[in-house]
């Protein structure tokens, strides 16, 4: 029985290790985002919604990363909150950040399927279209929805005004 | 000057992309929608007006290639199965540029409505002018109207309901609640409803 124990303690040692390749994803709730998008504090948020099955999201988020590494000293924060089932996070979502080098952007997988208790509550303005990014300055309550994919220099340009 | 101009020129084109990118206007329920004549996969034109017997629609803009779409095609089905007969067939719509998005092309919407034996019509809106005049903005959206008179009014916009991944677990099936409140001439409890979908392909201006 002790044995069976030590097997089972190793196994999920190397299921651990295994998803840390990659940054390990939590799976959130509304509550936790709501969090994310309103604790105060002096950073530059920019949240963008996506999923694996979202080509123009998957496009994108290399984006999101450069920027991320880029304007981390303006205290520019990306977060970027997967919408995919959270059944398919090791099978899909972990193994794709991991492809995709996605280091300084954070990433988490918001588990809410009943989508109209919270879209308008992220931004009345969202209609529920992937991908959908929101830009925040926290210190001065400047707040900014786009329902669009961006290139990379359209991101820039829309983020400009927040740090200044 | 003509620096100072072409600057003026740009942000003024910035200002209006923007202006228009976070929302599209289009209809709220309430509204008189405007018919359309849009390709079916047949060849054949169909318009709100055709079936003189409809008591209203099932409108949904969706498309082949959308994994929402896909995952919400056999609840469109069976939409169309269950009120068709009752006076609310199905019209499905695909708004998405075949260009940028070639599985969703007229020859492969046709592929896909053989394939999956559709009982109603499947439209290509290829100028996107009746995606734009509604408001849908992703795939797919449910438009739900009714006939009074010769006006079709918008009685529902929205999600067919509230489990994009299981049907069966969905606590909140939009769509048939509404259908079936108008059929018992009552007001629709629920009238919009927002999910996740996949933007619209629009083609580059």
């Amino acid at each position: 029985m002790a044995l069976h124990h030590r097997w089972l303690f190793f196994l999920l040692l190397i299921l651990i290790a295994e998803s840390s390749y990659g940054q390990p994803i939590r799976i959130i709730k509304y509550p936790d985002l709501q969090q994310i998008l309103e604790s105060p504090n002096d950073s530059i948020l920019i949240v963008n919604f996506w999923a694996t099955w979202c080509a123009p999201c998957v496009s994108e988020i290399p984006h999101f990363e450069k920027i991320s590494s880029q304007f981390a000293a303006s205290k520019v924060k990306v977060i970027l909150v997967s919408l995919d089932a959270a059944s398919l996070l090791k099978k899909k979502v972990e193994p794709f950040i991991a492809r995709k080098r996605i280091k300084s952007a954070q990433v988490v997988l918001l588990d809410e399927t009943d989508y109209n208790a919270w879209i308008d509550k992220v931004s009345p303005e969202w209609s529920g279209a992937l991908p959908f990014t929101l830009i925040i300055n926290k210190k001065n309550k400047l707040r900014k929805g786009f329902e669009r994919p961006f290139t990379e220099a359209e991101l820039t340009a829309e983020l400009k005004p927040f740090i200044q | 000057m003509k620096t100072a101009f072409f600057l003026c020129a740009v942000t003024a084109t910035f200002l209006a992309v923007s202006a228009f990118s976070v929302l599209q206007p289009g209809y709220q329920v309430g509204d008189k929608a405007m018919d359309f004549s849009l390709k079916n996969v047949d060849g054949k034109t169909i318009s709100l007006g055709s079936d003189k017997t409809a008591k209203g629609y099932v409108l949904v803009f969706t498309c082949n290639t959308c994994p929402v779409a896909q995952a919400y095609e056999q609840r469109v089905i069976d939409l169309d199965k269950q009120f068709a007969s009752k006076g609310y067939p199905v019209i499905a719509i695909n708004a998405n540029d075949g260009q940028l998005s070639p599985g969703d092309s007229y020859e492969a919407m046709k592929k896909r409505s053989a394939d999956k034996k559709y009982g109603f019509p499947y439209l290509i809106d290829e100028t996107q002018q009746v995606a734009k005049t509604f408001g849908a903005t992703h795939t797919p959206t449910v438009f739900v109207v009714q006939r009074q008179g010769s006006d079709f009014v918008i009685k529902y916009i929205g999600a067919i309901d509230n489990n994009a991944q299981d049907g069966g677990q969905a606590s909140q099936k939009y769509v048939q609640n509404a259908v079936n409140e108008l059929l018992a001439g009552q007001p629709v409890a629920v009238p919009t409803a927002k999910a996740i979908g996949c933007g619209i392909k629009w083609k580059k201006a």
